[in-house]
């Protein structure tokens, strides 16, 4: 009966799997037309052009171009691979029983899950240790009156060692841990080995991802870049107008699309009403320098960064010709000033792009929010916040910079499953002072993608932290003293 | 000790991840880079509590060793081991492990200065000295049954026999 059972979940599975491209359609019909529509060299406004195209329901009569048609493929493998592979082990023998069980469980919850990308994850509650959140007031007075005692260090020795064992912190700066395993080797932290058939699908596993999807995935992102910087430096050329902040706009949605379909991307855009306007400033949670490829895939920012050398800054001085991205020096960097005078100005031209900035200021695991610089939101103008949050069973688009520079970063992500993630857009904002609005934007954000908010700042990641902190701490306890 | 399998591994991996020279031990900038271990008052204190006499280096071993202390009591009930050593989590070595703390010197005794070091590293600079004083003072006074102005192991044990060591002294693991 368990075979049977098994069986039918199998078939159910392939079917599913099968159909999987059907979803893709319209985006690779907007993609297909899109094409169409520049060589008959519509006029029309892009933006609009884009929200038409969504509300569009998928025909099958749609016009796939041969293109779409092999991105489609390319998507069916990418998701259809893991399914299979769970199907497999769902049937494998050698599992213990209660772990197949609980395993099949948490599968089935999660791909029950799948056809409602709206809901936020909550966040998982993954600890090691319970830790006690009484605030510190409380547990000291308990201790009968406020006059010092030798017991008050108990409270501080045991805050101390809670943090060594599990602090929230430094888990941020750390790939996020999951609670079943999803055939990749680099996930394989806590989880032992179960059988030989686990293994071997593991095993088949690996070489799908190797000799099939990274090859695949390598010569798209190759294409991809290349026409990046072909189409931006022949837009560069034109003369300053209409056309060419069209035609940039086509170039730079094309090699986008391109290169997130080189990373296998799957992404979903929920409110796109509130999507960025000209003039404005979008703000996102920050986990990886892909980040940028899922914003632009669904509209056209003007980026902001440093200048970098190699082929980043080939890409850069390229795309600046067509398009105002706000590139900075090293040496600018430094003078905050002169970076929001800068950035004022491109905000204030309300014919110039949204300008795309990351308030965070490095790479978090997509499990938190962290401070939100102030810088951001002192230049003034709109403030359009977007969370952004990865599903961490297709792979892990975290950028761990500490561990993994950024050739081996991409490497892991071709050879991951795939990019799975729901980017939401919020309604703009304003505020006043830079300070509060940055935390009630943060606090919109986190909720939003279902992450945890932390006070700390990323800068955690490589910086020690302030000694104000601990002061703030020894003026508390010494405010709970009682002295004569 | 009887720690889980998997308490161990994550303990382990915990270990791997603070060892940012990856050399299998963990120095004292290791720990500081614990955010929340550097604003805790007492973070230096707890910090030397895990380095021996003299050592710079800490390895796993070690490192288990000072994170038993708070193991919770009550598994002590599963394997009670009448003829070994007294386990590190028991009632007794947690108050020990916390009298290291405030006896710098280890000579057994806290003495009014390292009371008073104890004292202004938890409350700052918000305290004056003749206040922080009449504090340790008073604290020594009550406390002192021998009348040598300074306390001992025993004397320490006796001002906390009321208090709940067991539950404040202890971290609980979830799995």
């Amino acid at each position: 009966m368990e075979r049977y059972k098994q069986a039918f979940h199998l078939i159910k599975v392939v079917i599913l799997a099968l159909m999987a491209p059907l979803t893709q359609v319209p985006e690779n019909t907007s993609q297909g037309n899109w094409e169409a529509l520049a060589l008959t060299g519509e006029q029309s406004l892009p933006y609009s052009l884009f929200q038409s195209h969504s509300l569009r329901p998928p025909t099958g009569q749609e016009q796939l171009s041969s293109w779409g048609f092999a991105c489609s493929l390319h998507s069916v493998a990418a998701l259809a691979v893991p399914r299979l592979t769970e199907a497999f082990q769902a049937l494998g023998g050698c599992v213990p029983e209660l772990e197949l069980k609980q395993w099949a469980t948490i599968r089935l919850q999660k791909s029950a899950k799948k056809p409602q990308p709206q809901l936020p994850r909550t966040p998982t509650a993954n600890g090691i240790i319970e830790r006690d959140e009484t605030p510190m007031e409380k547990e000291i007075t308990l201790l009968h009156r406020a006059d010092f005692e030798f017991s008050h260090i108990f409270y501080f020795c045991r805050k101390g060692f809670e943090a060594i064992v599990e602090d929230e912190v430094t888990q941020r700066f750390s790939s996020e841990e999951l609670l079943s395993w999803n055939l990749l080797t680099r996930t394989n932290v806590n989880f032992h080995y179960i059988s030989l058939k686990l293994t071997v699908v593991w095993v088949i596993g690996v070489i799908v991802r190797y000799c099939f999807l990274l090859p695949l995935r390598f010569t798209l992102a190759a294409i991809g870049i290349m026409s990046m910087i072909v189409g931006t430096t022949a837009v560069g050329q034109l003369p300053n107008g209409r056309v060419k902040n069209y035609l940039s706009e086509v170039v730079h949605l094309t090699c986008s699309r391109i290169l997130v379909r080189a990373l296998s991307g799957t992404i979903h855009y929920h409110n796109k009403e509130n999507r960025p306007r000209k003039g404005g400033i979008c703000v996102a949670n920050h986990t990886s320098p892909i980040d940028a490829i899922i914003l632009t895939n669904d509209g056209c920012y003007a980026m902001v960064g440093q200048v970098h050398g190699g082929l980043m800054g080939i890409i850069q001085r390229a795309t600046v010709k067509a398009c105002p991205h706000v590139w900075f020096e090293r040496s600018e960097i430094k003078d905050r000033h002169l970076v929001t005078k800068r950035l004022r100005e491109h905000v204030a031209d309300k014919s110039k792009l949204p300008i795309l900035i990351f308030p965070e200021g490095t790479c978090i695991n997509n499990t938190s929010v962290m401070m939100f610089k102030k810088g951001s939101f002192e230049i003034g103008g709109t403030i359009y916040p977007v969370a952004i949050k990865y599903d961490p069973q297709f792979g892990d688009a975290f950028w761990n910079s500490s561990k993994y520079n950024i050739v081996s970063y991409l490497l892991r992500i071709m050879t991951s499953w795939a990019i799975v993630c729901n980017v939401w857009y919020l309604p703009p904002m304003e505020g006043e002072d830079a300070v509060q609005f940055a935390n009630r934007v943060r606090s919109a954000i986190a909720r939003q993608g279902g992450l945890t908010e932390l006070p700390w700042d990323g800068g955690l990641k490589r910086a020690k932290v302030k000694d104000t902190f601990k002061e703030e701490q020894q003026k508390n306890y010494s405010k709970m003293l009682a002295w004569t | 000790m009887s720690v889980s399998h998997s308490q161990i591994t994550r303990l382990y991996s915990r270990f791997t991840s603070l060892d940012k020279g990856e050399n299998g031990t963990l120095s004292r900038e290791d720990f500081q880079r614990i955010p929340e271990l550097a604003i805790n008052p007492l973070g230096d204190r707890i910090i030397n509590a895990f380095f021996p006499e003299g050592e710079d280096q800490v390895n796993f071993r070690g490192f288990m060793r000072t994170l038993a202390h708070f193991r919770p009591i009550e598994d002590n009930e599963k394997s009670k081991d009448q003829n070994g050593p007294e386990p590190l989590n028991s009632r007794s070595n947690k108050l020990h492990f916390a009298f290291r703390l405030y006896d710098l010197d280890k000579d057994d005794k806290i003495s009014r200065d390292e009371l008073l070091q104890v004292l202004r590293m938890m409350v700052g600079v918000n305290i004056s000295d003749e206040q922080l004083g009449s504090i340790a003072d008073r604290t020594i006074q009550e406390a002192d049954q021998d009348g040598d102005s300074a306390i001992s192991f025993a004397e320490f044990v006796k001002v906390l026999e009321k208090v709940d060591v067991e539950q404040k002294m202890s971290i609980r693991f979830l799995h």
